[in-house]
């Protein structure tokens, strides 16, 4: 991995937090920034948050001042349902310039430029390929904002790519993206009771899963693959396929001509359909995705998994929904637990960033180390000024030592939490054993005494239990579980006018209760 | 419905740059697996819908209606992909269907058989859900080199294309012009060998007496033909095919082993035109032959 110093920006949206998790995660990886002008929706460990928008100065000076060796924009607003138009346009285009100019220079210490970018670059049409590669252009100008925005933005990034010909200069084109945590247009729409479709059309779709985008950017800063690739798990779905798949119908609601009144109308109950969704309902798209799996990248989902599993979420989802509180990110919490010294054990500290190469390292120095204050200690008895600087390099010591244990104790960890694991395992496995012998015990036991209530009831006319007489309090107590109503009163009648223990009659009545409020 | 604008279309406007080109025996490699799970294939076929079709009406036609007859099935390959090349003719052509039955019903090992339509079809309602489930796919340069040189299947085009269709009954048998040689640049950069077909009995079976311009503008459709049952009978009235006796000739493949040879213009056009010409021999040799236009 060549990138060590990574900016990650747009770190609000869903990808920009999700990159940065999977990025703090790398040891190799110094340092992580994100940038946004609004906060961050996961929790994140190492990585920085500055407050900026996309303000080419500031970024610039951020991007110099860390020496920033990658950039990955995850910014691009490729669906119109989750902002303005003029908004996405403004960040889209506006947005892209600014960090590529934060980006672009001599002196720029930036070496790889890694580009969130949308298959709505190639548009819907009639005379579509099946499978778009991405040596082609679109046959037609873009119809709609959002394919113009992704247009005019991959161009400014070719334009960079040209530019600075030492920077490598990654475009990913996102098919679909489906999955529980984003939101996206066609997510809303195959919420829906039914999933809409045009009369007469069953488009071609392919989808993307929300952790394949992930991995796929994850890719693109790990490895150094310069060029534009297509990102779209395998297979190529019709929508009626995707209907079926998520157990839903399909309402062909929207007529063939007129489709634009008829989503208008649409709007009006509720159910959005943008625009640049709507040739996509009509003619909809395949992609060649082999040049990025050519690159050593594995998808771990296909078209119709991903379809399934978004299936799978839509069904849990009523019944867990408002189970889980959302991450807010609290500025002052953060801070406290990155960087305040009184902060002793976190996985937040920077120590826990130290490889086991720098940690053994670091025991030897403080071998060393102590060999040399041992030996100040002997010279001790000097003046006192002397005296107070040994004490304090001793402490120095003693703190760096406990660091270093810290350290140790935290590689160890793993192995042991690995440990644990697999005794776990097997102990499950032992557990199991235990339980499906205790249950044929205890079915073995329940016959018993269903055989036994029986024979008592047969034998018995007087006391439903017999030998009533020689049993222990807690003996019949026991038993009482077990004893029909009819039974129980009996033997209600007969302690009453017997042995009248308080206890058995108390314990009696209790059943007696239960079984009444049980009927 | 209005006609699109339209840039300057080409598979290869931009060239990639040397650092992300791939070889293609490489990306061959990474073509998506079949889910078995799955009852549709990338492109949209249905084999239970096409199934349905098959069991009905095209064995009905191919059986009984048509009687078709058939030579030379031994020069469609068995493996690997192949380009079949045919004349083309019939307001709503029946010969694509009876091709792709042939190869199905005599061919020792039975392939499916990918059929080029126009992007047409793709806009139209009902034939756009209906068209890629029954194994058409639009004449795309990109989608028939697919086919070929990766998913190595058969592909039926009819470089006729429109012109053929359109003809009416006066010009029956005469080959129309081969387009630009596409198909011929198609086959020989996938690698892939060129099979002609002769259909004999299309053109009986669907005569068009003459194209009435304004429904066609009216309707949105490709053309609007009058034949013997169209449009007097409705849509229906398109399958009012005359039980013409058909008859299917595989000529023998035409191999395009060297590498690079769709770069040289003139021999894509030699060879196109060679085509035709052997598939218009063929089809007055087999018109001579023919005693009755509908026993045979």
């Amino acid at each position: 991995m060549d990138s060590r110093r990574i900016l990650v920006t747009g770190v609000s949206t869903y990808w920009g937090g999700r990159l940065a998790q999977a990025l703090e995660a790398f040891p190799e990886v110094e340092a992580v920034i994100a940038v946004d002008s609004q906060e961050p929706q996961v929790e994140l460990e190492r990585t920085e948050y500055v407050k900026v928008g996309a303000q080419h100065a500031l970024l610039r000076r951020v991007v110099e001042a860390a020496a920033i060796d990658t950039v990955v924009d995850t910014r691009l607003v490729v669906d119109t349902s989750t902002t303005s138009s003029s908004s996405a346009h403004e960040n889209n285009i506006i947005g892209t310039m600014n960090i590529l100019a934060a980006c672009s220079g001599p002196t720029s210490p930036v070496r790889k430029f890694v580009f969130k970018s949308s298959t709505h670059y190639y548009g819907c049409e009639q005379d579509d390929p099946a499978f778009f590669e991405e040596t082609m252009r679109r046959p037609h100008p873009p119809r709609t904002p959002i394919e113009r925005d992704v247009v005019e933005a991959e161009a400014s990034v070719n334009e960079f790519a040209e530019r600075n010909p030492d920077a490598a200069v990654t475009i990913l084109r996102f098919a679909n993206v489906l999955g529980p945590d984003v939101k996206t247009s066609h997510i809303a729409m195959f919420s829906l009771p039914a999933v809409p479709m045009i009369l007469g059309f069953d488009p071609r779709y392919q989808f993307v899963h929300e952790d394949d985008v992930v991995h796929a950017l994850e890719h693109a800063v790990k490895h150094r693959v310069p060029g534009v690739f297509n990102v779209a798990g395998d297979g190529v779905l019709s929508l009626s396929e995707v209907a079926s798949l998520l157990g839903k119908p399909y309402a062909p609601v929207l007529p063939p001509w007129g489709t634009g009144l008829a989503a208008a109308a649409l709007r009006r109950i509720g159910v959005r359909i943008p625009p640049e969704a709507m040739n996509q309902l009509r003619f909809g798209r395949g992609v060649d995705n082999r040049r990025l799996k050519a690159e050593g990248f594995r998808y771990q989902h296909t078209s119709r998994e991903t379809v399934l599993k978004l299936g799978e979420h839509l069904r849990v989802h009523p019944v867990l929904r408002g189970s889980q509180e959302p991450y807010r990110y609290e500025r002052e919490v953060e801070e406290f637990l990155r960087w305040s010294p009184h902060v002793q054990n976190s996985r937040d500290k920077r120590a826990s960033a130290l490889s086991s190469e720098q940690i053994s390292e670091l025991q030897r120095l403080l071998a060393s180390f102590a060999d040399t204050t041992g030996l100040a200690e002997a010279e001790r008895g000097g003046p006192d000024a002397d005296g107070e600087r040994i004490e304090a390099a001793e402490r120095r010591a003693r703190a760096a030592e406990e660091a270093a244990a810290e350290a140790a104790r935290r590689a160890n960890e793993a192995a042991v939490q690995a440990e644990r694991r697999a005794r776990d395992a097997a102990e499950e496995a032992e557990q199991r054993a235990a339980a499906a012998a205790r249950a044929v015990i205890e079915r073995a036991e329940r016959e018993r005494v269903e055989r036994a209530r029986a024979e008592a009831k047969r034998a018995h006319a007087g006391t439903p239990v017999e030998h009533y007489d020689d049993l222990a309090a807690e003996e019949v107590i026991a038993l009482l579980a077990s004893l029909e109503r009819g039974d129980l009163q009996t033997l209600r009648e007969y302690e009453r006018r017997h042995a009248n223990r308080a206890r058995v009659l108390t314990a009696i009545e209790s059943v007696l209760a239960r079984a009444g409020s049980r009927a | 419905m209005t006609e699109p604008t339209r840039t300057p279309l080409s598979v290869r406007e931009r060239e990639p740059g040397p650092q992300s080109l791939v070889p293609a025996e490489t990306l061959k490699r990474h073509l998506p697996g079949v889910e078995p799970e799955r009852r549709l294939n990338d492109w949209g076929r249905s084999e239970r819908v096409e199934g349905v079709f098959d069991a009905t009406l095209i064995e009905f036609f191919y059986r009984y209606w048509f009687r078709a007859e058939v030579e030379g099935i031994e020069n469609v390959p068995a493996g690997g992909g192949a380009l079949l090349v045919s004349n083309h003719s019939g307001a709503l052509p029946p010969d694509a269907a009876m091709i792709a039955k042939a190869i199905r019903e005599e061919h020792p090992r039975p392939r499916p058989l990918n059929i080029t339509v126009e992007h047409f079809f793709k806009g139209y309602p009902g034939f756009s859900m209906l068209i890629p489930k029954i194994g058409c796919v639009a004449a795309h340069p990109a989608n028939v080199h697919r086919l070929l040189y990766d998913e190595e299947q058969l592909v039926l085009v009819f470089p006729e294309g429109r012109k053929g269709t359109e003809k009416l009954y006066k010009d029956r048998y005469r080959l129309r012009r081969f387009g630009r040689g596409g198909f011929v640049e198609a086959a020989m950069r996938a690698r892939a060998p060129i099979v002609p077909v002769c259909v004999v009995g299309a053109e009986e079976a669907a005569p068009i007496f003459a194209q009435v311009g304004l429904l066609k503008r009216l309707t949105g459709l490709l053309y609007f033909p009058i034949t013997p049952t169209f449009p007097h009978f409705g849509a229906l009235g398109m399958l009012g095919y005359l039980p013409a006796k058909f008859r299917l000739r595989f000529l023998e493949t035409i191999r395009f082993d060297e590498e690079g040879l769709h770069e040289d213009k003139a021999l894509v056009q030699t060879v196109a035109h060679d085509i035709r010409a052997r598939i218009q021999e063929n089809l007055w040799d087999m018109l001579a032959k023919r005693r009755s236009v509908w026993f045979g």
